[in-house]
């Protein structure tokens, strides 16, 4: 008997669409649009969000609850923090360990060098003290002696991988405002408050690349600006030496107190910053490459020190 | 379902405050791991899209806040993953083990990229170098690390009382 193929061919080929539920398929598309305008609403919602936060003063309204909604985390982040310490130690006190040989043949190092210039600088100071007297000599703000020192825990250790940030447990309420400087207990630099709110502050470390303060090396007086390097790491170049300058490896770097032009700077004069680790020189380029590692250990920063005029 | 939104905005807080303080400072390898944003993953493919983007939000709002960043930049960003998130575990990634794994993998790039796009739009100064080399692997591998047990917290914390496992459907074979 022959087959009949095409028959075969056309109940085969043919696509038959086959006929939904009605209720099952408008509960499905209710479903679908229902999640995409929650969806769309949330975004159009954050973006009102950002637009607003930008359009607004500091002291606007959703500046406001930005600052209202981290006082609130505020106190269980300073509680998650002192509970993680002795860990946070712990893990610190490891890595440490392992640099700990090296470190601590640099560490001799330095304190002979520090050593001789400690005796040197006890003579100039005394010179210095009577000199001062017999001029009247006027000075700006000189660091520490004219600033108060606004201890606070640091509550968010890094806000994101593309920044360098940090959020302190002072604020406006504390005196704290933007561009006060921001050291660490030993009194080295780390960097600057860039925004405040009521109890917390979000300071800009030295390592970031919107940072940028100008420094002298204290040995040859030689001024530049410190910023943070192109490579990796917590790496800052000494920039804007000319090749005619001196800088030399191991020399203190410490902040110049002044600006280019008229302006004065935001730090005061005499905050130490970093020590530089290499000096390099090009025939294409007019500047010295100068590195400078940072005083400052980022890395286990927990408590910093916000300076604050006295005269504010 | 009043009491997963409570769980999840209780569970979120908490991870918020944990990042800040603790998860941030422990950086091996240069990164340091997003807890925040594993946790989210797994809430997400747990329990939908609708479910996934509000968390995100409201995450993403915590975290602008605590870090005293741009409001409304990881809300933004956390929405439209918690959204995708959500969107793949009910569909593609439904019942398969392997879906929070390759989630997290997936997310953790897209967001990072995400972010410093936000970054550069808001004209936030910004290095590529430190947050997608420098950053981005040990970042991933952390994150990876943590999903597997963030997973099976939330999937204890999260789980439907009356969603079953899905059945095998044997054809007759008569």
């Amino acid at each position: 008997m022959p087959r009949n193929r095409s028959l075969r061919l056309a109940a085969l080929g043919s696509t038959v669409q086959r006929a939904a539920s009605p209720a099952y398929s408008s509960t499905r598309s209710a479903a679908a649009l229902r999640r995409r305008i929650v969806a769309g609403v949330l975004v159009a919602l954050s973006l009102a969000l950002i637009t607003g936060y930008f359009r607004e003063s500091e002291n606007g309204t959703l500046h406001d609850a930005q600052g209202g909604v981290a006082t609130v985390l505020h106190p269980f982040q300073v509680g998650a923090e002192r509970v993680a310490r002795p860990f946070q130690d712990a893990y610190g006190w490891l890595s440490g360990f392992m640099h700990a040989k090296s470190e601590n043949e640099k560490l001799k190092e330095r304190i002979t060098r520090l050593e001789q210039q400690a005796s040197q600088n006890i003579t100039a100071a005394r010179e210095n003290v009577e000199l001062r007297q017999a001029l009247r000599y006027k000075s700006g703000p000189t660091f520490p002696r004219d600033y108060d020192a606004i201890a606070a825990e640091v509550t968010y250790h890094r806000l994101n991988e593309f920044q360098e940030k940090i959020v302190v447990a002072a604020g406006r309420v504390d005196g704290v405002r933007v561009n006060d400087p921001v050291v660490d207990s030993a009194g080295h630099l780390v960097g600057n408050v860039s925004k405040t709110s009521p109890r917390s502050a979000q300071v800009t470390l030295l390592t970031d690349g919107e940072f940028a303060v100008s420094a002298y090396d204290v040995q040859t007086e030689t001024y530049g600006l410190i910023s943070h390097g192109q490579g990796a790491g917590e790496s800052l170049i000494l920039d804007l030496v000319l090749k005619d300058k001196l800088v030399e490896k191991n020399d203190l770097i410490y902040t110049a107190g002044r600006r280019a032009g008229q302006l004065p700077s935001l730090y005061p004069k005499n905050i130490a910053v970093g020590i530089v680790k290499r000096v390099g020189r090009s025939d294409i380029d007019i500047y010295q490459s100068i590195q400078v590692e940072p005083l400052a250990d980022f890395s286990s920063v927990s408590l910093v020190l916000v300076m604050v005029p006295k005269d504010r | 379902m009043l009491a997963d939104v409570v769980k999840a905005g209780v569970v979120i807080f908490v991870v918020v405050v944990l990042q800040a303080a603790i998860v941030s400072t422990v950086e091996p390898g240069g990164g340091s791991a997003d807890l925040l944003l594993v946790t989210l993953t797994a809430i997400a493919l747990l329990r939908g899209a609708v479910f996934g983007a509000v968390t995100g939000f409201y995450a993403g709002f915590l975290l602008d806040a605590a870090s005293l960043e741009t409001l409304g930049l990881s809300s933004l960003l956390l929405t439209l993953a918690g959204y995708w998130i959500g969107r793949y575990g009910e569909t593609t990634g439904r019942d398969r083990v392997h879906a929070p794994v390759l989630a997290i993998g997936v997310v953790t790039v897209l967001y990072a990229l995400g972010g410093l796009g936000m970054h550069y739009l808001v004209g936030d100064p910004v290095s590529a170098r430190s947050g997608l080399v420098d950053a981005l692997p040990a970042e991933i591998l952390l994150n990876l690390i943590l999903t597997i047990p963030v997973y099976a917290l939330c999937r204890r914390l999260f789980a439907r009382a009356g969603a079953r496992p899905a059945m095998e459907v044997e054809f007759g074979t008569n």
